[in-house]
């Protein structure tokens, strides 16, 4: 369950293999609660939240992971980025359990136990605009393709298109700024 | 919502990436704003043939691959600081290097003139111009690199804002030698890197604030 099976997850995730991704972020967020677990030991409540922030992170920047790259760094960097922001924002890094030291980690250390985080990701989608909610409830909640989604809601596939990617993006700013 | 589901949520549909897109911005945000770079030095303050002889041309040269070098080291450290996880490796002697020669030819230009023409060697006749106006170059390409980084991932904001501004800088500084009639080397060792050190800076203080994600 390391490097090498991740990375070939992702590498068929980003040929459009959904099924295939969607192993690869359900094993990834094993691995990014164990992360942010062990370095919040004195913050319990915020690692659901930060696991969700980085998914989301993951997502919306999965552009700029290089197939030739490793995806350790990649995946570290991003998450330590994360903790880092958030840390940031609320002005305590006192309350790092762990130093925050550079490529340490591998894909070892794993948590499967999903759980709610406090800032709702359903209620912030509530709150963006008509076209961009609506192409993430179609597409991304119901499942439904972008044919069908642009058949619903009347827009153009290219408008759903759109409205999904920025309404993800505008999601990841809400859930940042909600916390 | 439950982590598992927004898993779900985010591979529903999950389209794929096309790799060349990112490429595709480089290329746009750099091509153009060189672009616009050359036709504001040219168009704005006008070309300027450096007056070449034998005895001047290795030095014309030696101005062209410094500015040319420090640019290519500047759009390497920007792909580099733009994804998440990758090492800064030879950047810094990339970045050392032009320069640490260039003080060396500057260093041996001065010890072997007349110490009346030191002078006119360091501030020639256009030092009071010339870094506000490589600055003013670099400006439009500075914009689209920081417009690209936004679109990146940088981890480290600072130096990812600089490198932005670096590259700009050195860009600016090529494009600036259309019009610029000063060929020695302690000119462009002092009044050239000051002229990208101006972008580089203003993107390391506006970096942490304008990069965010």
């Amino acid at each position: 369950m390391g490097e090498e099976h991740l990375r070939g997850l992702l590498a068929r995730g980003l040929a459009g293999d959904a099924s295939a991704y969607h192993a690869f972020l359900k094993e990834l967020s094993a691995h990014l609660r164990a992360f942010f677990r062990k370095r919040l030991g004195r913050l319990p409540d915020e690692v659901e939240d930060l696991v969700q922030e980085s998914l989301l992170a993951v997502h919306i920047q999965r552009h700029t992971y290089d197939p030739g790259q490793r995806l350790t760094p990649w995946v570290y960097a991003l998450a330590r980025y994360k903790l880092i922001d958030l840390l940031r924002r609320r002005a305590r890094t006192d309350l790092l359990h762990d130093p925050l030291d550079e490529n340490n980690e591998d894909f070892g250390a794993s948590d499967s136990e999903a759980a709610e985080a406090r800032r709702d990701i359903a209620k912030l989608l509530e709150t963006l605009p008509d076209r961009q909610r609506l192409p993430i409830l179609h597409v991304k909640l119901e499942g439904l393709s972008v044919v069908e989604a642009a058949h619903r809601t009347g827009m153009s596939e290219a408008a759903v298109k759109v409205g999904v990617h920025r309404g993800l993006k505008a999601l990841a700013a809400k859930l940042r700024s909600a916390s | 919502m439950n982590t598992d589901d927004l898993v779900t949520l985010l591979a529903h549909g999950a389209e794929p990436v096309d790799s060349r897109a990112t490429a595709r911005r480089f290329l746009v945000a750099i091509a153009g704003g060189s672009v616009v770079a050359v036709m504001l030095s040219a168009g704005l303050l006008g070309f300027r043939s450096t007056p070449l002889d034998d005895s001047s041309i290795p030095m014309f040269w030696t101005r062209e691959v410094f500015c040319a070098v420090l640019g290519v080291v500047g759009v390497v450290a920007v792909r580099q600081l733009g994804r998440p996880g990758l090492r800064l490796g030879w950047l810094p002697l990339g970045y050392a290097a032009p320069l640490v020669v260039m003080w060396l030819l500057a260093a041996v230009a001065l010890l072997g003139a007349d110490p009346h023409d030191r002078a006119s060697l360091i501030f020639g006749q256009t030092a009071s111009v010339c870094p506000l106006l490589i600055a003013l170059l670099s400006a439009p390409l500075f914009a689209a690199l920081v417009w690209l980084m936004k679109g990146l991932a940088p981890t480290r904001l600072r130096l990812a804002g600089a490198a932005c501004g670096s590259a700009a800088g050195a860009i600016g500084a090529l494009a600036y030698t259309l019009h610029c009639p000063e060929l020695a080397a302690p000119f462009l060792g002092i009044w050239y890197v000051l002229g990208m050190l101006i972008p580089t800076a203003v993107g390391a203080l506006i970096g942490p604030r304008l990069l965010r994600w």
